[in-house]
């Protein structure tokens, strides 16, 4: 019983691997399968070519056609295999299809044209990765830009909103004062309001404070996320108040005691909130759509979208960026999610 | 860019004049891309600044998405862009920089006829657009299948039902999927609508869709028994866009109602996977056979700060030499009636391509007045989103057509009313 | 600081704490949710709220213009309806998984195991992924000629066409929702889980207690406020659901994955003309049943950590 008390609450025994600890891998290896497949198979769709993209049933892997080089012609071949006929088994290069049958050449004889019908040749595929969707990017506009305006907006945003958010959360979850309730509850009653109808209102706030076409117009909007604060409040009504008051017993100010006491011991809230922040900001779109048209102000997700027009989207560049984009977040997530480990458990329990 | 300003100042500086003169004119052209058009722009806005030292346009390219939602509340907030390109033609109309007093009027009459109307509303009937690429809808048919089938390909006249029957023989004979497949738009159907009846028009020349039953029958009976990819327009909901471009690539889909824009990816990726075409759209038991009009223009805005050289940019893309680069570059059918009168070479296109792009500009003289009219008429937009949402709740069978045509109706009249 | 702690007195100075978020919040998220009200009391299609008629309560009798609310066919906005009883079925499915995988998962990945944040990274990064990218890769899989299908063909059990029957597409659509913001609800848990001292654990294993009940005794309650948190965004990001619904199936087929949030898109800002007026009355409708419905579960909650 002890053992299914470890797999419900904490960590896995010393030594040998029990049951439970089969069922959490079992449950992991299949969250690779579920969660992180499509991720990988993104990624391996960005290198494909539009042709590639558009293919019934599309495939794991990027393929193209190989070509094969014959005297008298100036571009290289598609290259196909006979599969049937007199000719089965070699491999030879088109020079016209029409109507279902095909003009082939056999690149050791170039002078001799053979026509033989689509189902008797079948193409010759190789795995090749379609790098040209990536440096096409780079070509085109001014990637670096970009990188810069997102990563100041989310740097920016994010050391805000955390600033601000726990002194706020701090306030909600360890003083007694009138109104407590009423704000608390205003705070998470604007999350009800759904963003997609405040952002006109928004834009003509911020408009009229004189942040539009302006990357503040980004970032001040966004440190006011009512989740933040909800999200730490909760997380600090678990901090024991008793240490609170031994730090006030020795004439510690409340602003050391929020900041040598709280903010360490809210750590792996603190490491949640950032992720999220950091994830909020750089992935936003809706918003700096509305408010930053100029291409100096761009942010990365507003390019990326570029590529979509009214009746057709240009998906291999999109996919790049897309996996582009995705890089320096997942990076930064790799190194906060190691914070979301040491809080009140290593520090204050005892 | 840069550097024009720098030669510019150089230059001035060098004369002896006063500083000011100097400052250059920024122009926002805010832009969105179905293919390369913005580049092409950003091409030739080069070569008009080179042309106009003291103006600098720059070319922003955004979504689409913030044209169509985010432009106009940015308008009316006077903080929207110098130019851009627009689709919502007539529904922008107020914001609009008449371009009489600076551009030669009779060379845009002459050049542009009935495109300038598309963007006029009411009695504001100034020059206000210069339209970049007009489309046409029609139908790509895969040849290659009727040829394997062995069944003749309906000729000039056919109808609907014509083509009906035989690309349902060609599905029959071959390994095909959908006999037919149209984009889930409700700019798609107008053409065919118009063929089989539909107004859109009362008699006050107000939108309505009186006479749209019997097309609104025929199709969703064709969805029913299989003629029409059912996927396209019943596994999709809302007002959203739909194309069976993928489909038809896939050599799935016979005969495929999309339009003039699509015809650089199929050159690009049906490659020699089989042979396709573009035929004149069918007609219908109300008599024309009628394609629908569409597309995008350059439109400047009366909020600019520089009204002079916004006008003289969107004049200088109207010359008709300029014009007609741009045509070719961007694969578009030319507006410009003395740039489709001589002819266009459209650039890095397969044969099939050109004759296509040239199928689809013979097609203009059949398109109906009524279609013309519904392009220009302020109020399609609303009508396109209503058709699109009821005709897919009557094919998968959420209400009766009967029903989807009388919440049409209403949901017509509540727009009207709430757009006064 | 401390001078102004001596001048406050140490509970008002909780407000010189609050300050700065309150400035921001009124006027960014406070002050447009007071606009929004106005527009809901407003029609025509303007955007500016001095250009716009002031019209009552004639948005809201518009949209709760019914002769039998559960008959969709007999309101004057059926559209509306359709997607406020879309939503109820939605929410009730959607909230219920999200919390008990995201629960689940947690709780394994906060256990001793071995490349910890490899695991973590797995469960997180779809909630990286913008709401297009979700859906084009979910249409790969489930479109007709999808990865699905082919791999039922081969299997023989024969492929079926999901995005065109409504329970599927509707189906799918739940489970597209909790597969991209699952690791959201996930990481908030992962930090309460963080917070419960490891000693109160040794003390209950010492004490022999029953796993389960020491499960529902002690990680539970000690878990309750985040618990709270999660449930309380799951509900009210439930009900907002839309992006990539939106993005993956359009709200069909018909109006079937239709959720208020697409209304309310379509109506305001996508469709023509722009009613802002009927959608910030939607929004506010929405908003009314969410504040009574979080209440009820703060009074809950209030009530188990009390007893």
């Amino acid at each position: 019983m002890a053992r299914v008390l470890s797999f419900l609450t904490a960590t896995r025994g010393k030594g040998r691997l029990h049951w439970t600890d089969w069922v959490s891998y079992a449950y992991l290896i299949f969250g690779i399968f579920l969660m992180f497949g499509p991720v990988v198979w993104l990624v391996l769709s960005s290198f494909k070519s539009a042709n590639e993209l558009d293919r019934f049933p599309p495939r794991f892997l990027p393929y193209a056609q190989e070509t094969v080089e014959v005297d008298g012609f100036d571009d290289p071949l598609l290259a196909f295999t006979v599969v049937d006929g007199e000719l089965e088994g070699e491999i030879v290069g088109q020079t016209r299809r029409a109507a279902g049958r095909a003009e082939v050449i056999v690149p050791s004889n170039p002078d001799e044209r053979f026509r033989l019908t689509v189902d008797q040749i079948e193409p010759i595929e190789r795995v090749a990765f379609a790098t040209e969707n990536y440096s096409q990017l780079f070509e085109r506009f001014n990637f670096l830009k970009f990188f810069w305006n997102s990563t100041f907006i989310t740097v920016t945003a994010t050391l805000l909103m955390l600033l601000v958010n726990s002194m706020a959360a701090f306030a909600l979850s360890k003083y007694e004062f009138r109104g407590r309730t009423s704000v608390l509850l205003i705070v998470i009653g604007t999350l009800m309001i759904p963003q997609t109808v405040v952002l006109v209102p928004l834009f003509l706030i911020v408009t009229e404070l004189g942040m539009f076409n302006s990357l503040w117009g980004v970032i001040i909007p966004g440190a006011a996320t009512p989740t933040g604060v909800f999200l730490l409040r909760q997380y600090m009504i678990t901090i024991p108040d008793e240490i609170l008051d031994a730090a006030r017993m020795d004439k510690a100010s409340e602003w050391k005691i929020f900041w040598r006491i709280i903010i360490p011991l809210s750590a792996p809230a603190i490491a949640v909130l950032a992720i999220l922040a950091i994830m909020w900001r750089w992935n936003d779109f809706l918003w700096p759509l509305i408010v930053l048209t100029r291409t100096e102000n761009f942010t990365l997700q507003l390019a990326l979208n570029s590529f979509q027009g009214e009746l057709q989207t240009d998906w291999p560049s999109l996919l790049a960026m897309t996996v582009l984009t995705l890089l320096p977040i997942a990076a930064v997530f790799m190194f906060l999610q190691k914070y979301i480990a040491t809080g009140i458990a290593s520090t204050g329990g005892k | 860019m840069k550097k024009t300003i720098l030669t510019t100042t150089a230059m001035v500086a060098g004369l002896g004049m006063v500083a000011g003169a100097a400052s250059a004119q920024e122009v926002r052209f805010m832009c969105y891309s179905d293919g390369n058009e913005c580049e092409v722009y950003d091409d030739l806005a080069n070569r008009f600044e080179a042309d106009n030292p003291g103006i600098d346009v720059i070319v922003d390219v955004v979504p689409y998405q913030a044209i169509l939602e985010n432009l106009p509340v940015q308008l009316a907030a006077g903080t929207g862009p110098d130019l851009a390109k627009v689709t919502d033609l007539g529904g922008l109309n107020e914001y609009y920089l008449d371009l009489t007093d600076y551009v030669d009027a009779d060379y845009w009459e002459n050049s542009f006829g009935e495109t300038l109307n598309w963007y006029r509303v009411g009695d504001r009937q100034g020059i206000y657009g210069m339209h970049s690429q007009l489309t046409i809808t029609g139908p790509f048919v895969n040849a290659t299948l009727f040829e394997q089938a062995g069944i003749e390909m309906p000729g000039e006249g056919a109808t609907w039902d014509d083509w009906a029957t035989a690309a349902s023989a060609v599905v029959e004979a071959t390994d095909a999927d959908f006999p037919m497949a149209m984009d889930r738009s409700g700019h798609r159907v107008a053409g065919p609508a118009i063929s089989y009846g539909a107004k859109y028009f009362d008699a006050e020349g107000n939108g309505s869709f009186d006479g749209f039953d019997a097309f609104a029958e025929a199709f969703v009976s064709w969805n029913e028994d299989g003629t029409m990819a059912r996927d396209v327009w019943a596994s999709q909901g809302g007002s959203t866009y739909a194309d069976a471009a993928q489909e038809f690539i896939n050599g799935e889909v016979v005969f495929y109602y999309s339009g003039s824009w699509q015809v650089g990816r199929m050159d690009e990726q049906v490659g020699d996977f089989f042979d396709w075409q573009v035929v004149g759209s069918p007609c219908g038991p109300a008599g024309p056979c009628s394609g629908m009009p569409g597309g995008a223009g350059v439109v400047g805005f009366e909020g600019t700060e520089n009204p002079e050289a916004v006008a003289a940019f969107i004049d200088f893309l109207a010359q008709e030499d300029v014009y007609a680069e741009a045509t070719a570059r961007t694969r578009n059918l030319p507006a410009h009636l003395g740039v489709a009168s001589a002819g266009v070479e459209f650039e890095d296109v397969s044969p099939a391509a050109q004759g296509a792009l040239n199928g689809f500009a013979g097609a203009l003289p059949d398109v109906s007045p009524i279609a013309f009219a519904y392009q220009g008429y302020a109020g399609n937009r609303a009508m396109f989103g209503i058709t699109v949402e009821r005709v897919s709740q009557a094919i998968v069978g959420e209400l009766s057509v009967a029903d989807a045509m009388e919440r049409a109706a209403s949901d017509l009249e509540a727009a009207m009313a709430e757009s006064q | 600081m401390l001078a102004l702690q001596r001048k406050l007195g140490v509970n008002r100075l909780a407000w010189a704490f609050l300050l700065p978020n309150l400035i921001l919040f009124g006027l960014f998220a406070f002050l447009p949710v007071i606009l929004n009200v106005f527009y809901a009391m407003t029609g025509g299609d303007n955007v500016l709220l001095a250009d716009r008629p002031d019209v009552g309560a004639r948005n809201f009798v518009t949209l709760l213009d019914c002769e039998n609310y559960l008959d969709v066919n007999s309101c004057r906005e059926d559209k509306f309806w359709r997607a406020v009883w879309n939503t109820v079925r939605f929410v009730i499915l959607q909230v219920g998984f999200m919390v008990g995988f995201a629960l689940l998962t947690a709780i394994i990945l906060n256990r001793d195991i071995r490349a910890r944040g490899f695991f973590r990274s797995v469960f997180f990064f779809p909630v990286l992924l913008s709401p297009v990218v979700v859906a084009l890769i979910w249409k790969w899989i489930l479109q007709r000629e999808g990865v699905l299908n082919a791999f039922l063909d081969w299997t023989g059990a024969g492929g079926i066409n999901w995005l065109v029957d409504a329970q599927w597409a509707f189906g799918w659509s739940v489970f597209i929702s909790v597969w991209a913001h699952m690791g959201f609800y996930t990481l908030i848990l992962l930090a309460g889980l963080q917070a419960i001292p490891r000693d109160v654990y040794e003390a209950a294993l010492m004490d022999r207690a029953n796993a389960w009940r020491t499960f529902r005794r002690i990680t539970l309650p000690l878990l309750a406020p985040t618990m709270l948190v999660v449930l309380i965004l799951a509900l009210i990001k439930g009900v907002q659901t839309f992006d990539e619904v939106y993005a993956f199936t359009g709200g069909g087929p018909g109006t079937a994955t239709t959720f208020i949030i697409q209304y309310i898109y379509e109506e305001g800002f996508a469709g023509a003309p722009r009613l802002f007026g009927l959608a910030a009355a939607a929004s506010l409708l929405v908003a009314g049943v969410l504040v009574v419905l979080t209440l009820i579960q703060l009074r809950i909650s209030r009530n188990n950590v009390d007893g």
